[in-house]
Parts: structure tokens; sequence; C-alpha cells
């Protein structure tokens, strides 16, 4: 059985689509000698050389605007952020120049431009280092966001996103860069972007989860499982636009909503999802809904402490069986 | 003749500003309102220096520089009143135009961000192997933006085909130079990357045209960017808003007594007898009918349906 990484599954969907298109070129620190700070750009200076794999200064609101105002004139860049916590500096070339200016140019100005990195916390690496910017940029009119789980989604969703005529934020997690999947017979099938995916099916209750937490979701099913409760998991992929569809038609099954986020709750993704479900099917709910969240601090340093502040399995197995009133 | 296209895109430019401050003032256009009368020979010499294919950039004060490009003032009128007729279909105002047929790219409303973003259209030049350059304008206030280094490092670094070009109004709003920047001679600022700079009065059409074409041959010629600052002056507020106390009345009506771009270029044509006083009063009936057609059409134009509302987001 083939095995792919999701550093690697992320790398091959950069380099087939700049062997398809000389105007993709990707651009970030360290990402064409050094490979990337976390490997995900292996060999891409080797194949494509280095007018397309820049190695940048440390300049992220330089170089956000700098990749923005190319894709302006018609280039298609790949910005790497070597993580999102960085992208802070170039929060304003990403929402004010990327997101804005196709509206407010009336629809002259086209900006094909995807900004990718990990997001969310690592391990270990404090406060600063540790953040998911997920509900902060799919805030945003203007910008696609996509935080898949798989090798396989990561690779679609990625060329998807290249491909996409429109900004596109793309949030990896460092975590899940050496995770395998396995490569079966549809693992180059297309992706399309604001379509979730249910990993698990199940009909007591609904968790939703992207990126790393996904993991958590579904082995917190298999608890679940244990106990008699049967929980689907649905991986959202896309957080803008969201696929509130498949959300909604699952919980007209299970009546009942847990959401997941490595991020912080107050005014969260989940807080969103929760907003949707209460707006659109809210006769469905026989039950609160309960949001899994990072606890509303920093994140410690201290193991014991990150752990704490951090979902565990162990959450979200208790906020299914609090749902299903089974505490 | 060529002279007598300079002098009418300055007036053109200076009668348009001057109705949008009326306009303004009767409640016609709204928000923020950047004029640009006094700083008319700066886009006129340089755009009247450039390739086809040389693209331009610039911050919120950018309606000279979309009229200078080839833009109908109906276009650009419509737009400040919000019409669907308007550049931007009436979704950007004022701070927001642009015209891609003409290469203009905006219109953007952060201080420095032309900067980074004009570097980006010259990293485009330069990949695909053409020979356009990218004029980046931005004003004496974004030099203290650390996105603009960041522009300059990248550009310097790398040797991007990108004019630089600060005008230099004397004030970031209503803090004067000497309030705002370490140095008097902001043209120094670029020296440190390796970027030449050099001085140019911005008030004088015919210098901008002799140094801005030698600034921008040297950056056809794959030397790197160049950094122009183009002295000159804003004769109304930073905006509409502006009860402008931070200097003299004394002090603006020098400059536009004895250094109004119109007015030495106008001498200049008459001096060299490019044209009499008749042809000026000519091309100056010309303008003020273009102008009062501008306004009709913008005013007569519908305000955007409300389906526009949501079109434009994504494409």
């Amino acid at each position: 059985m083939k095995m792919i990484t999701v550093r690697e599954a992320l790398r091959d969907a950069m380099a087939e689509e700049m062997r398809n298109d000389p105007n993709v070129f990707v651009m970030g620190e360290e990402v064409a000698e050094y490979h990337g700070a976390y490997k995900v750009t292996q060999g891409l200076l080797e194949e494509f050389g280095a007018k397309r794999v820049i190695d940048t200064p440390i300049t992220e609101h330089g170089f956000a605007g700098l990749a923005v105002g190319a894709g302006f004139v018609g280039l298609k860049p790949i910005v790497e952020f070597m993580t999102f916590n960085f992208a802070l500096q170039a929060m304003d070339h990403i929402i004010n120049s990327a997101a804005k200016t196709y509206y407010m140019s009336g629809g002259q100005v086209q900006c094909p431009i995807v900004f990718r990195g990990p997001n969310g916390s690592a391990s270990r690496v404090g406060a600063q280092h540790s953040q998911c910017f997920a509900a902060w940029y799919s805030h945003i009119p203007g910008l696609k966001v996509i935080s898949p789980y798989s090798a396989k989604d990561c690779k679609a969703l990625l060329k998807a996103a290249i491909l996409d005529p429109n900004p596109v934020i793309f949030l990896e997690h460092e975590l899940m860069y050496g995770r395998q999947f396995e490569v079966d017979d549809n693992f180059d099938e297309e992706v399309e972007i604001g379509k979730a995916k249910i990993l698990h099916e199940g009909s007591d209750v609904t968790i939703t989860a992207f990126s790393f937490q996904v993991g958590n979701a579904l082995a917190a099913a298999e608890v679940l499982k244990s106990q008699g409760i049967s929980a689907e998991v649905i991986d959202l992929r896309t957080l803008r636009p969201l696929d509130s569809d498949t959300i909604i038609e699952s919980i007209k099954k299970t009546n009942r909503l847990v959401t997941v986020e490595g991020g912080w709750g107050f005014a969260g993704v989940g807080a969103t999802i929760a907003a949707i479900v209460v707006e659109q099917a809210f006769d469905y709910l026989d039950a609160e809904i309960i949001r899994v969240y990072q606890k509303d601090v920093p994140l410690p340093y201290a193991a014991n402490l990150e752990k704490l502040a951090l979902p565990q399995i162990d959450d979200i197995v208790e906020a299914c069986k609090k749902v299903c009133f089974r505490l | 003749m060529q002279e007598l296209k300079y002098y009418k895109e300055m007036l053109l430019i200076r009668r348009f500003e001057e109705k949008a401050g009326q306009l303004y003032g009767m409640g016609l256009i709204a928000g923020f309102c950047h004029l640009y009368i006094g700083q008319e020979a700066v886009v006129v010499g340089m755009h009247n220096i450039l390739q086809k294919n040389d693209y331009s950039i610039t911050t919120y004060r950018d309606h000279g520089h979309i009229l200078v490009a080839g833009s109908d003032p109906k276009v650009v009128m419509a737009e400040l009143m919000g019409r669907a007729t308007g550049c931007s279909k009436g979704k950007g105002g004022s701070m927001h135009m642009f015209d891609l047929k003409n290469r203009f790219y905006g219109g953007h409303g952060i201080v420095g961000a032309s900067a980074a973003l004009g570097t980006g259209m010259a990293f485009a030049a330069k990949y695909k192997e053409d020979d356009a350059v990218a004029l980046t304008y931005f004003g004496d206030g974004a030099l203290n933006q650390g996105q603009v280094y960041e522009a300059f490092n990248m550009a310097a670094l790398w040797k991007l085909p990108v004019v630089y070009i600060v005008e230099n109004n004397g004030y970031s709003m209503g803090t004067s130079i000497a309030r705002h920047c370490s140095i008097k001679d902001l043209y120094k600022r670029g020296e440190s990357f390796g970027i030449p700079g050099i001085q140019i009065d911005g008030m004088n059409l015919l210098e901008v045209m002799q140094k801005g074409k030698e600034a921008v041959d040297y950056v056809r010629q794959g030397n790197g960017p160049i950094f122009i600052e183009m002295q000159t002056y804003r004769y109304r507020g930073h905006s509409m808003s502006d009860p402008g106390n931070y200097r003299s009345k004394e002090e603006v009506a020098n400059m536009r007594e004895h250094h109004d771009p119109i007015n030495l270029y106008r001498e200049y044509l008459l001096k060299n007898k490019f044209c009499t006083e008749e042809d000026l009063k000519t091309i100056d009936k010309e303008i003020k009918q273009i102008i009062e057609e501008t306004v009709e059409f913008a005013q007569n134009s519908p305000e955007p349906d409300p389906d526009e509302l949501y079109t434009e987001v994504y494409i």
C-alpha cells in the first residue's frame, strides 16, 4: 500500500500546477535553498529554478504586498508564510489589497493568489507561535479560506486554490506535515472548494472540525462508539465559503451539534456555525450546541498547561455526551 | 502640438478638481476626497514619458493620475458621485479609481501600500521579461511606513524595474516634513538600499519631463529601482474637512503666485511662441466645456443597481 505524507501532497500540488502554468511561482522565507522551514517546498528549486522559487528576506508585509501587486498584473503567486503567526505583519495587504480590490475596482482588478503555511498551535512553541487564524480570515468577504485534514484533500484543494482566480488563504498544520495517508485509486480526483466531507457517519450527534482537530474528532467518535453513541464527523475542509448545507443536513439526522476548533471560541468558527444552525435549523435541534475550542488564554509553554488549553479527545467526547444527555 | 497637450492635461486636472471641490460642498460627492490641485505637473510630466506597456499605481490622491492615464473625465466624475457609470461602478469612490485598459492600477487607501504593490507590478514585468516599468507613487507621509523600506530592499536586491516617486507636498496631512521626517532631503531615503535618489522641482513640468525621462530610462535599462523626490505643493487641504491651521495663508498664496505649475508652463508656452493668448483662451473654453459635460453626465447617471451590492466580491 502506497503512503504519502501531507508535506509531500502539498509539494506535489504546487509542482503540478507550476508545471501547468509558467505564471505560477512560489515565494517566502527559506522556500528555495533551505527547501522550506518545514520542508514543504522540497525539490521545487531544483525543478523550477530560482526565478520561480524565490527566497525572500524576512519581510512579510513587504513580500505579501509585492506578491499581491504581481497578482494584479497577471502572475499567480503562492506565498508561503513560515507560519501564519508572522502573517499578522502582512494582514493589511491580505485584507485591504488582496481581498477588496476586485470589488472596489468594479471588477477590474483580479488577484489570483494563495497565501499558505502552517496555522494553529504546533508543540511547545509558546503563545506568539501558536495561534489559529481561521476565524480571522473567514471573517473577510473576498477571501476564500481552506483548512484541510487529509493528504488527499491537501493536494486537491491546494491545486484548486492555485487555479482559483480569487485570493485564497490555505491554512496547514505543522503537526500534520509528517502524517501519512494512504494513496488510494481516487487519490488524484478533484475536490471543489466550499464542500465539506462526512468522514464518519453517525446518527446521534454531529461533530464539525477542520485541520488537525479532525483527527481528534475521529478519535472521539471511536470512543463514543464504544459507549453506544453514534457520532457523525464532518471535515469542513473549506471555512469560507462554508458548506452549511452539509452541516444542516447532518443535524436534521442527529439533532445535535458539537463544533471543534483549535482557535479561541469567542467570535470563532464554531460561534458562526452555531449562529447559522440556530438561524436555519433551529427546529431540528434537540439540545444546546456545544463549542470545543482553545481556552481563552494565550497558549502557555508548560506541557501540562498547553494540553489543558487545547481541545483534547476527551473534551470532544464529554461535549458529545452532554448534548446526548449521557452525562 | 505636444506642448499644448501637456497644458491641456494639467488644466483639465485643475478644473476637474476645482469642480470636484464645489460638488463636494454641494453634497454631491461624499466621504474622503483628496484634491490634486497644485501637483498637476508631476503626473502630467511623468505620464508623458512612459511607454504604452508601463504600469502606474498611487495612493488615495488619485484623480490626477487616472485622468492623465487616459480615462474619460466623465467616468471619473461619475465615480466621485457614486454612480453606476463610474470607473469602479460607484463601488470605489474618490480613493479607489482604476483603469486597467490604461494600465493604471489604483487608487489605494492605506499609506505606503502602493509602494509594495507597485514593486510587485515591477516584479511581474521582470518575470514576464517585458520591458515595462512600474511608476509607483506615494506621498511624503508614506516615507515613515515600514513597508516602503521592505519594498525598497527587495526592489534593489532583485533589480526590479520600479520608479518610486514621492510626491513631497510638504505635509503628511497636517504634519510638516520638519515634524515627521528625520531628514529634510527625502530623496536620500533610498540610499542605504543602494537606490539612487534624485530631487525634481515638481512644479516645473519641463524639469519633471527631462529628469523624469532620465530616471525612467535608467530603470528600463535594467539598473534596478530609482527614487524620485518630486518637490510639489497642494493648495487645498489634505482632504475636504481640513481647516489648514498648520500652515499660513501667506505660504499657500506665495506658492500659487510664484510657483504654480500651470502658470509657469503657460508663461513658457507664450514666451517661446508655442501659442498665443488667444489659443490659450480657446483651450480654457474647451476645458470648461468638457467639465460641464462631465458634471452633466455624472449627475444624470443612475446610482448602482441594488443587485450590484453583491457582485464582484468573488470572481
